[in-house]
């Protein structure tokens, strides 16, 4: 019998695979298609402090191994989150979830960090630090390593439970912003998101997308998550939350080779609803075909000799 | 929805760049004319998504345009291939306001829903009245399938090459009718909006991510709050959209 167990921020999951935020829900849709209590966990849609509608249409545009969304945070607002959707799943997920956050100013933050900080349900906070800074002429809080530090800062002061702050990839030195988090208190990384994208229609000869850009996911970006995982683990003592295009258990072995503790799947869940199951399934075969017993000895394993 | 595997039947062209394609496959999951499926397609990404032209026990009848890379590899689908479908997709028509003559209003790639609505209305004893709008005559396809439902047929092309020349619109403004159904372009459901006399049902047609209502990819704002084309949708009462 292999060991799919991992120890993330103190809490064990029973396997690493954490469907990715925003492409779950909020957990209900899937747990109508199979039990979802196989999960190791799951990271709900981004929530922020107001309701938001997002951006406007369309949002998502066809790539090749890959898409491109511009959804823009829509979501009921965290109150309604907690009052509406935790109830909703608590009797269909008995595990901890991962409660992903979003903000435009560091109250934004904190506001929703110290309500969730109340909810049992909550096991661990992301902190998807990929959105403008409103008051600060609307740069990314990800972007660079003091405002990244801020937000940890501020987010880790209000909440008892751990945090991991959610990485941009579209950044100059990735390593540099995730040691900055680290050193202001986040207890792990969780790399990466969505690369920034765009794709153009021939026929309009305009933007595919209403808002022109938007975040790119999918297979095709796996290498360059797998490049900065092994980046950023060499720098930094903390966990890691991989994710970048994962599709099988194999892509989950190789993120964790490249220092993932635990693994979260994203678009792939869109194309086939059924796939966190599948890699969960197929897991122990893998992981005995490359001679592995347990996955905990294998993080970071790309770095040894 | 359930996830299932179809097998092809056939796969024909049957007006310029429009096909038909027969599935054979588990059609449980379906429940009312207007809902979709949504089909991988080896090499692409996302699933494209397709309406349900009429179906039963075991079949699906698919009606779709090659518009892109994806329609054009499935156009060239042969007997026998096997397709991955999400089936059972989005709310679909609600046949229980139509009242006794209600009208269906297609538009290019808008009409197959609007065959199988046709085929329930008339089966619950319905006088219904089908107008379908085309550009040309060379991208008609489904009048004779409607007459022989029953249905009174009316076809309209932009060109007058076939039909009433206009749009469908200046058919629907001369006819009497209870309640509309409609599926087709925006433009066409926005006129179809503002001549129609009754409620009605429009079925609306957005980007999708999923297709099963969590990405958030195809929203829309609705008097009756957000809505997702996919889940709560594609249909929506006229009461409630906002343009």
């Amino acid at each position: 019998m292999v060991d799919t167990k991992v120890e993330l921020c103190g809490l064990t999951l029973d396997n690493p695979i954490i469907p990715a935020s925003g492409t779950f829900g909020y957990g209900f849709e899937f747990s109508r298609l199979y039990d979802i209590n196989i999960l190791g966990s799951f990271s709900f849609k981004g929530t922020t402090k107001e309701p938001r509608f997002g951006n406007p249409t369309p949002r998502i545009a066809e790539c090749t191994a890959g898409m491109i969304n511009s959804v823009g945070l829509q979501n009921p607002g965290v109150d309604k989150v907690i009052s509406e959707e935790l109830p909703k799943i608590k009797d269909r997920f008995k595990k901890k979830l991962v409660a992903n956050i979003g903000g435009f100013s560091i109250e934004d933050f904190t506001y929703a960090a110290e309500k969730l900080d109340k909810e049992e349900q909550v096991g661990i906070l992301e902190v998807n630090i990929s959105c403008p800074n409103l008051h600060a002429g609307g740069e990314n809080f990800g972007n660079n390593a003091k405002s990244a530090a801020e937000v940890t800062k501020a987010v880790k002061a209000v909440t008892t439970k751990p945090v991991l702050i959610k990485l941009s990839p579209n950044v100059t030195d990735i390593v540099s912003i995730a040691k900055a988090c680290e050193d202001a208190g986040a207890d792990g990384i969780s790399m990466i998101n969505t690369l920034l994208g765009m794709r153009i229609d021939l026929k309009t000869k305009k933007p595919i997308i209403a808002n022109k850009m938007g975040g790119f996911s999918g297979p095709a970006i796996k290498p360059v998550a797998v490049r900065m995982i092994y980046q950023v683990y060499d720098a930094v003592k903390i966990p890691i939350l991989g994710m970048g295009g994962v599709q099988n258990a194999e892509d989950v072995i190789e993120l964790m080779l490249a220092g993932a503790t635990a693994v979260s799947v994203g678009a792939a869940n869109l194309v086939n609803p059924y796939v966190c199951k599948d890699i969960i399934e197929d897991l122990p075969r893998v992981m005995e075909k490359y001679g592995i017993n347990s996955l905990k000895e294998i993080i970071g394993g790309a770095h040894c000799g | 929805m359930k996830q299932a595997y179809f097998k092809v039947i056939s796969n024909k062209r049957i007006a310029k760049n429009v096909f038909e394609m027969k599935l054979e496959g588990d059609t449980s999951a379906v429940i009312t004319p207007g809902q979709f499926v949504n089909i991988k397609i080896e090499g692409e990404f996302l699933r494209r998504p397709i309406s349900i032209c009429d179906y039963d026990k075991n079949s699906l009848t698919l009606i779709y345009k090659v518009v892109g890379k994806g329609t054009s590899i499935m156009s060239a689908l042969v007997e026998g291939s096997w397709l991955d479908l999400l089936v059972g997709l989005g709310n679909g028509f609600n046949t229980m306001d139509s009242g006794e003559n209600p009208v269906l209003i297609g538009g290019g790639v808008g009409v197959p829903p609007m065959y199988n609505l046709a085929r329930e209305l008339i089966g619950e004893g319905k006088k219904v009245s089908v107008i379908l709008g085309f550009n040309a005559k060379d991208e008609v396809f489904y009048e004779e399938e409607f007459k022989e439902l029953g249905a009174d047929v009316y076809v309209t092309t932009v060109d007058g090459s076939v039909g009433t020349k206009g749009f469908v619109t200046d058919v629907l403004k001369n006819l009497d009718y209870s309640y509309f159904y409609t599926c087709g372009p925006l433009p066409m459901l926005k006129a179809v909006y503002n001549t129609s006399k009754t409620s009605g049902q429009l079925s609306f047609e957005e980007r999708m991510g999923c297709g099963f209502g969590v990405c958030m990819g195809c929203s829309c704002k609705t008097k009756y709050g957000n809505k997702r084309i996919c889940a709560d949708g594609p249909v929506l009462v006229k009461e409630e959209i906002i343009w």
